[in-house]
Order: structure tokens, then sequence, then C-alpha cells
């Protein structure tokens, strides 16, 4: 296996005016070729600048990548020319966003959408896009003759499913998906993640999935990154994070799930909320609501360690144990 | 008594310009006092539109509802105002259930003024009580909701609920628009409050691990009707619908697991717009055959407060007749 | 339960204090405020016209018509030879009363009906909607021309003439903002705790639907100022020797090409009023909304 994306030391942030927020700061992530991994934190942790990061698309202004190397088949996107980083999107990585319905053009057929991304990065006849698109669909589960159809005639599972075929269009090497289930119906989230399961078992494609969801990422992924305040707080496979969680947001995360395999009375939530990101404390950022919090937590910022071969926590309770 | 909520054969239905749509079509069900009621489903399958036809945000197209003994199907303007002291409703989005011009005290007292149950000093004190109750700190006394993150928006909602100390409150999803860890400090200050009041709750979500933690008992729903309804442990342990078991299999569980066979369930689901006389699950269950498109399923007691609505129900789960 | 620490003593305000946080946001909104100085200054010039330029308007000087401004007449003088000045600041009594008494009128009505209409829905919408259309079909000069015909040429009867036509402005506004502002899950919310109509119109619908209507007001004392001078041409405006910017402008419209100063006076006092206005408007939309506080 090699690798095929490396994330070092990305360092993101949204300047304005009045405040700067700290988006991202400081995540490092390895993908091997054909591995998934799950980028797993709540609602303003980072998780989609990151991914937009990745694919030079963060909004400038306000957003700037402030440090940091995103190297993909060893050479570094960020240095890329926009030009240079078309040919990669969509072709070489390719996105699925969050909401199904707001991603399709409604006025253009999903045949003819599907064939744009085709022509865009392949040098083929129409007749011929035409009939990768109708392959594609057929790929995700829906008729190819239906690719005369437009997005409005089609569910909202489907709809994910063709925005899905849109991505694998031109086999990318890699998949960034963002919450790729969120807005669908459980059996419907079900299907969806089989599909993209089998489709990338099928083309070796990585990917990176974005999500808030723990269960799905057990579902799909083999590497799983926590991110809480635009770091990674922890990271390790999902055996790693699952069975043997160290840090204590990880710890407090899966306290916060009711276990759906017994009745528990009351669940251990997490107490307080996640810092603004436009004004991080300078130590650790978790340091307000964990319960094993010391002195030195609030003014010293931990650095990751590997607490066993390929699981790296960012915690100094942990720190210590290992020295 | 000791049902608080006793509904028999309520249907809903509503005219759209593609036809009548039967949102809630024959649905009975019983509530004791002081428990929970876990309604589950897919988007669409009409579990909002119970909940608000039952407190009379819909009018209902007919059946009956009895609350605390009293016939309540048919009232006036006035009896409905009375009746809404007694049930309330808790929403989902805490985005946009509460008016952004209104601060948070003025959100508060806005249930106790309506009623004239108090003004001046004694409105303030009472404000602030109820904040205290559902622990929102007396700093945001002067706040508006735009200033406030989800989980406190959510609690405003509950205080609101709270005002006038009814008997019964629907929740509509109040916990899906927010993070695990907020979502969990939510659910455990409803538990708290429903032991302190001897709250009755009516708790309307897509999520099985909640409803679970969360309902005494558990009723799951199909495309307007009901399909399987009993104890929320039974369910988990015995589920009889082949609805209900596919349901269950998809929901993506965050443990690491061998990776089983799915039970997936096919398409998509439709809309209730003049269902013929058929199983509306008929189309996408693996066990439908002749009669099940020829005739609508009633719901059978299987075995002691387990209810079924399956021609099959006995083949299915190798069960003896039960006369 | 976990409770948040209280961190601070209990900040205690009195009711009033939403208006407060109203003016403060306002008053730190600049060019709102430049708005507000101008309407000041206008209203000054409305109230005492006499105080602030000649006491006579119909003074004329027929040796000295059309002249450009001068130390003895400021802004020059008309056709009669009457000094430009004085006759734009007795306007500004005519136009502004005029202007925004119908446009208060036109908005009473028309909100009240394009709320009820949006709010209800059904039947009532129908009927209140095709009533305006028939008010809307009839072209304003018409409208206004008849009225005044019917009813004799007064101040009165032009503010109602130039509101009538107005109405439906308003309600189409109104309507179509109430219309999503009703469905809105807050509003829902307001019915499940019990709120009756009013209360949800008047407390929930109306304050979140506020902002197009406030930009309709703007715009409506633009058109009702001009609508007048529209009368005027007909002779159904203002009787002739009373000043009014609209009927100015008209007037001088014949002869911009040789004296292009006539026609800008009035036109500059019509656009400043306009313009002060738009940005009070504007500045009052945006203190109103609790959400851009910042």
């Amino acid at each position: 296996m090699s690798k095929i994306l490396e994330i070092k030391d990305l360092t993101i942030h949204y300047v304005t005016d009045s405040e700067v927020v700290r988006a991202v700061n400081d995540i490092s992530i390895e993908l091997e070729e054909g591995e998934s991994l799950g980028l797993v934190g709540e609602t303003g942790a980072g998780k989609t600048t990151t991914a937009l990061g990745v694919l030079g698309l963060v909004p400038n202004p306000p957003g700037k990548v402030i440090s940091g190397e995103v190297i993909y088949k060893g050479q570094d996107l960020l240095k890329l020319s926009d030009a240079e980083m078309r040919k990669i999107r969509g072709r070489e990585i390719s996105m699925i966003f969050q909401d199904p319905m707001t991603a399709l053009n409604p006025v253009l057929t999903v045949g003819d959408q599907i064939m744009e991304v085709v022509r865009l990065h392949q040098k083929v006849s129409k007749a011929e896009a035409m009939k990768r698109a109708m392959e594609m669909m057929e790929m995700v589960g829906i008729e190819g003759a239906r690719c005369g159809e437009y997005p409005h005639q089609f569910s909202g599972g489907m709809k994910q499913r063709i925005v899905i075929a849109i991505a694998l269009a031109c086999n990318p090497n890699l998949l960034i998906a963002d919450e790729p289930t969120t807005a669908l119906d459980v059996t419907i989230q079900a299907q969806v993640l089989d599909l993209i399961d089998n489709l990338k078992k099928k083309f070796n494609t990585s990917m990176l999935l974005i999500t808030h969801d723990l269960g799905v990422v057990a579902e799909v992924c083999d590497k799983v990154a926590i991110v809480y305040a635009g770091r990674i707080v922890e990271y390790g496979t999902l055996n790693h994070i699952y069975n043997n969680p160290h840090h204590p947001y990880t710890n407090g995360l899966f306290g916060s799930i009711p276990d759906f395999s017994h009745k528990a009375h009351r669940l251990n939530p997490i107490k307080g909320l996640m810092p603004d990101p436009s004004n991080l404390p300078e130590g650790c950022a978790f340091a307000e609501r964990c319960p094993h919090v010391t002195d030195a937590c609030r003014k010293k910022q931990p650095i990751a360690v590997e607490v066993e071969p390929g699981h790296f926590v960012r915690c100094l309770l942990h720190e210590k144990e290992v020295r | 008594m000791s049902n608080l909520l006793e509904v028999k054969n309520l249907k809903k239905y509503f005219k759209t310009n593609r036809g009548l749509l039967h949102a809630v079509d024959d649905v009975s069900f019983t509530i004791p006092r002081g428990k929970t009621l876990g309604i589950v489903g897919e988007s669409g399958c009409g579990k909002s539109t119970l909940g608000r036809t039952v407190i009379h945000l819909h009018e209902k197209t007919s059946g009956q509802i009895l609350f605390d003994g009293k016939d309540i199907s048919d009232v006036d303007k006035h009896q409905l105002k009375a009746l809404r002291e007694d049930m309330q409703m808790i929403f989902q989005d805490p985005f946009s259930s509460l008016n952004p011009r209104m601060s948070v005290s003025q959100l508060i007292a806005e249930p106790l003024l309506i009623y004239k149950k108090c003004s001046g000093k004694e409105l303030e004190q009472t404000v602030m009580q109820l904040m205290d109750t559902v622990g929102l700190a007396q700093r945001l006394y002067n706040s508006y909701p735009h200033e406030l993150d989800g989980g406190r928006r959510q609690r405003i909602g509950i205080a609101r609920a709270l005002a006038l100390s009814p008997k019964f409150i629907v929740c509509d999803e109040p916990v899906s628009a927010l993070d695990v860890s907020i979502q969990a400090q939510i659910i455990n200050l409803m538990q708290d409050l429903q032991e302190e009041h001897q709250l009755t709750y009516m708790f309307i979500t897509h999520d099985m691990s909640v409803v679970r933690h969360i309902s005494d008992d558990i009723m799951v729903m199909y495309l307007g009707m009901m399909v399987e309804c009993c104890d929320s442990e039974e369910i988990f342990h015995n589920r009889f619908h082949p609805y209900t078991k596919a349901l269950l299999d998809a929901v993506p569980i965050p443990q690491v697991r061998e990776k089983k066979e799915r039970r997936l369930i096919k398409g998509e689901i439709t809309s209730p717009i003049h269902p013929g006389d058929e199983c509306r699950f008929a189309k996408r269950c693996p066990y439908a055959d002749q009669i099940c498109f020829e005739k609508t399923p009633v719901s059978e007691e299987i075995c002691p407060g387990h209810f079924v609505s399956c021609h099959h129900v006995r083949e299915i789960n190798h069960l003896q007749e039960n006369k | 339960m976990e409770k948040e620490k209280q961190s601070t003593p209990v900040i205690h305000k009195k009711k009033n204090s939403q208006f407060r946080n109203i003016l403060r946001r306002f008053m730190k909104n600049q060019t709102a405020v430049f708005g507000l100085v101008i309407i000041f200054l206008l209203v000054i010039f409305a109230l005492f016209p006499s105080q602030l330029s000649h006491a006579d308007y119909t003074v004329q000087d027929l040796a000295n018509r059309y002249s450009g401004p001068s130390a003895e007449h400021w802004l020059g003088t008309d056709e009669l030879g009457r000094d430009m000045y004085t006759r734009i600041v007795w306007g500004c009594r005519t136009s502004l009363t005029i202007g925004l008494a119908s446009v208060a009128i036109a908005c009473a009505i028309g909100v009240t009906l394009g709320t009820l209409a949006g709010y209800f829905g059904g039947v009532l919408d129908n009927v209140l909607m095709r009533i305006v259309d028939i008010l809307m079909a009839v072209p304003n000069l018409l409208l206004g021309i008849s009225i005044v015909a019917a009813l004799g040429n007064s101040i009165t009867v032009l503010v109602f003439a130039i509101a009538l036509g107005n109405i439906a402005a308003f309600s189409r506004v109104t309507r179509s903002s109430v219309i999503t502002v009703r469905d809105t899950e807050y509003v829902e919310a307001a019915r499940a705790t019990g709120a009756s109509d009013g209360r949800i119109m008047w407390k929930y619908v109306l304050p979140n639907a506020l902002a197009p209507i406030i930009v309709q007001v703007t715009t409506s004392l633009a058109g009702s100022i001009l609508n007048i001078s529209g009368l005027s041409f007909v002779g159904l405006g203002v009787p002739a020797p009373t000043p009014e910017w609209g009927s100015m402008l008209s007037n001088a419209r014949t002869i911009m090409r040789d004296y292009p100063l006539q026609i800008m006076f009035p036109g500059i006092a019509i656009m400043l009023t306009v313009f002060a206005f738009n940005l009070f408007g504007d500045g009052l939309r945006d203190a109103l909304d609790p959400r851009l506080k910042n």
C-alpha cells in the first residue's frame, strides 16, 4: 500500500476585521490507498474546512491557509496553481456534499450533469460520455434510461446516489464525503453506505468521510480522527478508538450516545459547550469541559503522543504516562 | 384512569394538488400517566402530523381523542385555549421555533402573559425560576436567541413548554438538530423534568437509540399507519413486523463488529396519496404476496401489549395462532 | 442536572430597555443618523417657513423672471419673478404634509389588509386581493382625478386620493412578507402556546414582516410627492399660488432647456427628502432587528 494523501500541520484561519476564527489548527492525517478515514467532530469543529482545504476551496477572503502541506501523490496541492488544481478536482479527488437537494442543478437533466463531469476531464465524444453516464447510473442502482429526467423527479436518496455517480464518474483516487447521509432516512442511509462501501472496494478508492455520527464511521471506516475545536485530539484505527479510547473528549462522545444494545437510566454527557473558535484558550481547548482537568492543561497545549502503535492522543494526561 | 391520553382511530387527511394525502390513517394508542410514548418512523410517515393533530394544531379528519378522561375530539376556541394549558409542545428546530424579535425573558414569559398567570415582579420571578429549572444562566435574561447555541435555545423551548405546568408535552424531534454532547444534556434534562413534574411525553423522533433510551412504549409508523407498537424493551428483542426489522437493522451502531449482512430493504418511501386497499409496506416488503396488495392489514395483539399490523406476522416469525 | 453557574449578578433591566436598545443601535448607524438630521431640518422648514424665508411667497417681480442665484434671490426666481428659495421653503410644508399623511394612511390601511389577507388566507385573501387588484388596475393619476373631481379640491381630499393609489402596493408587499412569516415554526409554536390570532399577528408576524414594508414607505413617499405634481398638472392639485415641489417641478419642465436651474432646485428638494427618508428607513429597519446587534 502506498500513501495517497498526507496532510501535514494544516492550519486554516478565517480572518475578518473584527476577529480571527481559528477553524483548523495543526491537523495532520495520513491516508493509504484504498483506505477510509473518518473525520469525526461536532458542529464547528473544523471538519468541513479541512476538506475544503484539501481541495483548495477555502473561500478566500476571509479564509486563509496559514501553514501546512497537503501532499497528494507526492505533490503539495497547496502550491499548485488554480488551473492545475482544477484538473485534480473532480478527476483525481472528488467531493460529495451534505445536501443532495442543493448539490444538483435543477434545470439540467441528471444525465447531462454526469456527462458534464466526464467531458470536462476526459476527451471523449458526446455519445461515449452519455454511455458512461448511463453506466454510472446503473452502478448506483438507478435505471440508465432515467438519465433524461430532472433532479426533482427523483427522491432524496436517489438524488444522493446521483451525486455519488457524479463524484465517481471519473474514477477518482480519493473521495471526500461531507456528511453524505445526514439528510437521509435510516433505511436509505443504509443503502447509500452500502453503495459507497461496495464502490470503494471495486475501484480501490480512498475516502475521507466527514461526519458527526460515530455509528456511520463504524460501518465504513478503517481509521478515525476525532476533531475538537480544529485539532485532532485522538487518531487511530477503528479498533483503537472504539475499543480503547484514551482522550476524555472521545470518552465523552461515547457516553453521550444512548446505547442501542442496552438501556441505561441516564446518559453521561460532556458538560458545557465547545469554545468559540475565534476565542480559543491558550491551553487545551477541552480543558473547561474535561473531568480530569489540571492546572497544567489550562496553560500548555498538549502534543500528540503515541499511546500504542498508530494510536495518537493529544492530552497531557497521557503525555505523562508515556514518558 | 391511568391513561392520560387515549387516541382512537385518528385520521388526518390533507388536500394536496395531487390528491388526498393520508398523513395519519386510523391510528390508535394510549399513553399512561407519567410515561413516554416514542413515535418513530422515517420522514413522511406522519409522525409529526400525528403529534400536531393530537394537540389540535391540525384539525383531525376523524377519530376520537380522550385526554384525562375527557373527550377532546371536538373543541371550540375557548375549550381549546383551556386545553393548551395542559398540552404543550417542544419543537424540533430551536433555530426556527423561537421568534427572533423576542428576548429570552420575553419568550419564556409569553405563555404566562397569554394566560394572564402573573405580571410585574411576580412574572419576572417566575421567568427566572423557569430559567433556573431548565439550566439557563440568569445573565441570559435579556439575550436574544440568535446569540445562543442550539442547546441553550432548546432549553428556552423547554422552559416555554413548562411555563404553564402542563400534564402532557408533545416533543417533536427535540434533539435532532443538536450535537451529540448537547443532545445528551437535553435528554437528561427532559428525563429529570419528567420525574419532577410527572410529565407525560409523546416523543417523536427518527433516532432509534434516542427513542429506546427515553421511551416506555414505542410505536413505529410507516406512511401514516401504525406498523408495530409495544414496550420499548420488547421491540429491541422481539420485533415482528418486517419494516421494524429492516428499520432497526439499518441503524448504524457505534461499535466495531463483524460486517454482517444486513437485511436492507429496497426502494424508497412513496407518499400516501390515495392509497388503495393494500399494505402500504408491500412494495418494499420481501415477504409480500397477493393478499398484501389486496387488503390493508389490521392491527393485532400478537402477545400481550404487542400490536402488529401485518398479514404474515405469524409465518414470518414462526408464531403460533393465539386462540 | 447541569446548571450553568451564575457568574454575574442578575442584570436588572426595565422594560423600556428594548426601546433604548433600538435607539442605541440606530445611533450607531451614521448614515441613518445623517438621514434623521436632514428630516429634522425639513421639519423645521415646514414648521417655520416665514421665519426662515420671506413671509409672502406670492411677491412677484416680473422684471426679474428666471434670474439665476444672487444675493437677493438665493436660488433665483421663477417664471413670475417669485423668489425660488421662499417657494421651496414654503413648499416643504405642503409637500411633506401631503406626502407623509397620504403614505401614513396608505400604510395603515394597506398593511392591515395585507396582514389579514396573508395571515388568514383562503376566501378572505381572495376577496381582499381582488379589491386590491381593482385598485391597481386603475392608474393612480386617473384615480386621483376622479376622486378630486367627485369630492372637490382640498388638501384633505388630495391626501386621501393619493393614499388610495398607494394602498395596493402596501397590501401586496405586506401580504407576501406575511405569508413567509406565517409558515415559520415560531408562529406555530405561538399557536401551540395558546396565543390568539391577534396576538400572533401583532407580536410575531408583523415585527418579522416589517423590513419590506419600511422600504415600501420610502418608495411610496417619493411617489406621492411626484403624484401631487401630476394632479397639479391637470389643475386638480394644490391650488395655484400655494407653492408645492411637485407642481414647481412640472411647471419648470417646459422650460427645462432654457432655464435648467428652474427644474434643479425643486428636484434637489424632492431628492433630498426621499434620500433622507431612505437612509432613515434603512437604519430603522436594521435597528429594529435584534439579530443585527453588532
